[in-house]
């Protein structure tokens, strides 16, 4: 057990540089000469081969992914093309905006989740459970950013009740938690919260109903435990896999919130990277995806240590 | 990656219960008929398939031709049945004409992704050893990235377009469908028939041509058309976000993005796009889960 520990914590190493790789790539894949994003168009060739060394451009692909890395490493995340200024400062506020959204419609997402797959597990085969499995199917199955829009058409535009963009009256974008930021987040959180709605409600029906049907449930009820302590040995026995499950969901928010936030302009990682995107900022978004990417594997090693830790039938080797 | 992975494990556990005989295939055809979800959704995704295929027959306008002067008619607006969009484009029209490409956009990752993966996947299961080590640790590194952010990042450094879309979401389905083969192949390989034909000396390409895809092919399928849904959603966010295809042409996607300026005035045609997404990947979603039960012979 401790050796997996520890094995496991040190898989990170390879996989984070693995990732950063990838995201170094990410530079290269951009059509054209990096540099053409960097300079005006009419730059004197002398100025171009200056601005190129001065990046590390004219250096072959292994090295320049050693100066980047190290850069990285003491948190220099490269300057945005369009703004100037280092990325690093704007990404730390944009990620913990996203974090809020993100944590706030996942958890909704779970809750709804546990309660619909666990009743739908309890009452498998009956009308309940196929209302309830059809539900989360037509879940999965929505296009959020249109969602998105029907939630504002229905609770902006007609009923006038909520606001439609941003995150904060006269489009603040420092978080606090008081009713004039909260109703902000209130239509992109429940938004957000479907798709994993949908999700954990399979998972959880699934798992709940193969726990019913096994021997000692029936053997527990041949001795006369009553419906509520049937139920309690159940989420025992459920917990370790719907924790990782949301989990997961939980760290794939991070990066899936992107469409929302375009649809609500809510200013988290996601319209920073919808704004690089359509200028062609390719810094931005290669420090943006590595900064999500990187959550989401400390994310599913965080996951997976509370999985081991909580259910001693894991015996990892 | 988890919005990929909810069916791994179903499918996973297909391998041990699919079986080639013909009597097998009846059996998946006739609990199929009988599922009246899987019927109705199968039936509306051919409807849409061929309302989209003769669209020209349907419909006497071209999808990017408009008049300023007939911009956002309401829906059942004689001779604009749905009403006309933000340029006074008709609707229907453009409706069907962006499903062609939603639905290429959305369907040929699954397939490019279903081969390679597939591929990969079967290999590394049947070879194990270190050919399974390095397939695996490089599938292991794309499962780092989040999925949605994988398929913005790769298309949105590519830059848009159809063909750079439809890599970037290729790319995002190829490691899940790797996991999948590689599990199910493994399975399949340490099963009784597979050791005993390698003891009764066969070559490793007629086992895996005889009794490895044979037995793999199913499963993985059923979980190919289980992203089908996923990819719809991607594909048309990729043209949300600007990605995918380029105005003036029509996308279900990037009609959503462009009439966001049409909430206020007609909110009806606004969401009209989304309803097709939301259909079209519902029904994929129906009809993948009823193949499932239908392939999953409980004994």
């Amino acid at each position: 057990m401790f050796y997996y520990v520890v094995r496991r914590i040190i898989y990170i190493i390879p996989i984070s540089l693995a990732v950063s790789l990838v995201c170094f790539l990410l530079v290269h894949i951009a059509p054209g000469d990096p540099i053409d994003a960097m300079v005006a168009p009419d730059t004197p060739p002398v100025v171009i081969e200056q601005v190129r060394a001065q990046f590390g451009l004219d250096q072959p692909l292994p090295v320049q992914f050693g100066i980047w890395l190290a850069k990285v490493v003491q948190g220099d995340l490269g300057n945005s093309l369009i703004k100037g200024r280092p990325i690093a400062a704007d990404l730390l506020s944009a990620s913990a905006n996203t974090f809020i959204l993100a944590m706030t419609g996942g958890l909704l997402g779970v809750l709804i989740g546990c309660v619909f797959g666990g009743i739908a597990g309890v009452y498998r085969g009956t009308w309940i459970d196929r209302v309830l499995l059809g539900t989360a199917v037509a879940g999965v199955s929505v296009p959020h950013y249109w969602l998105g829009m029907v939630m504002v058409i229905i609770f902006s535009v007609n009923l006038n009740l909520l606001p439609a963009m941003g995150a904060g009256p006269g489009g603040s974008t420092e978080w606090a938690w008081d009713w004039a930021h909260i109703q902000f987040l209130i239509l992109p959180s429940i938004t957000l919260c479907v798709i994993p709605a949908g999700l954990v409600t399979r998972t959880v029906r699934g798992l709940v109903s193969d726990i019913m049907s096994q021997d000692f449930i029936t053997t527990l009820r041949g001795k006369g435990l009553r419906r509520s302590g049937i139920i309690n040995h159940v989420i025992q026995n459920a917990a370790p896999t719907v924790l990782a499950v949301i989990g997961l969901q939980l760290a794939n928010l991070m990066g899936g919130s992107i469409l929302v936030e375009t649809v609500f302009a809510w200013p988290g990682t996601g319209m920073m990277l919808n704004n690089a995107i359509f200028q062609r900022d390719i810094p931005v978004l290669q420090a943006t995806t590595l900064v999500l990417a990187l959550f989401f594997v400390v994310l599913n090693l965080v996951v997976d240590l509370i999985q081991t830790a909580i259910d001693p039938r894991i015996i990892r080797r | 990656m988890s919005i990929l992975s909810h069916q791994q494990s179903a499918v996973v556990s297909l391998a041990r219960k699919v079986s080639t005989s013909d009597s097998y295939w009846r059996g998946v055809g006739r609990r199929l008929l009988r599922d009246k979800t899987t019927m109705v959704c199968g039936a509306v995704l051919i409807v849409m398939a061929l309302m989209m295929i003769f669209a020209p027959l349907l419909t006497s306008y071209a999808p990017t031709e408009g008049s300023i002067a007939r911009r956002l008619k309401p829906v059942g607006t004689p001779s604009y049945m749905l009403g006309t969009d933000e340029l006074g484009r008709d609707m229907l029209t453009r409706l069907l004409f962006g499903g062609r490409y939603s639905w290429f956009v959305g369907i040929t990752p699954v397939i490019l992704a279903f081969i390679v993966g597939g591929m990969l996947g079967i290999i590394a299961g049947f070879a194990g050893g270190k050919v399974n080590m390095l397939i695996m640790r490089v599938t292991d590194v794309f499962y780092a990235f989040p999925s949605v952010l994988l398929a913005v990042a790769v298309s949105g450094a590519l830059g848009a377009g159809i063909l750079n879309a439809i890599l970037s979401l290729t790319i995002v389905f190829i490691p899940p469908i790797i996991r999948v083969s590689e599990s199910v192949t493994t399975a399949v390989r340490n099963l009784d028939y597979a050791e005993a034909a390698r003891a009764t000396g066969a070559s490793a390409s007629s086992i895996v041509r005889v009794h490895v895809l044979p037995n793999v092919l199913g499963p993985i399928f059923v979980y190919a058309t289980s992203l089908v849904g996923v990819s719809m959603i991607v594909a048309s966010g990729l043209s949300f976000l600007g990605l995918g295809i380029k105005p003036p042409d029509p996308e279900w996607g990037l009609m959503l993005n462009t009439l966001r300026t049409a909430i206020y005035s007609q909110p009806l045609i606004a969401t009209l796009p989304g309803m097709c997404i939301f259909m079209t990947s519902v029904c994929f979603n129906f009809v993948s889960d009823g193949l499932r039960t239908a392939m999953d012979v409980r004994a």
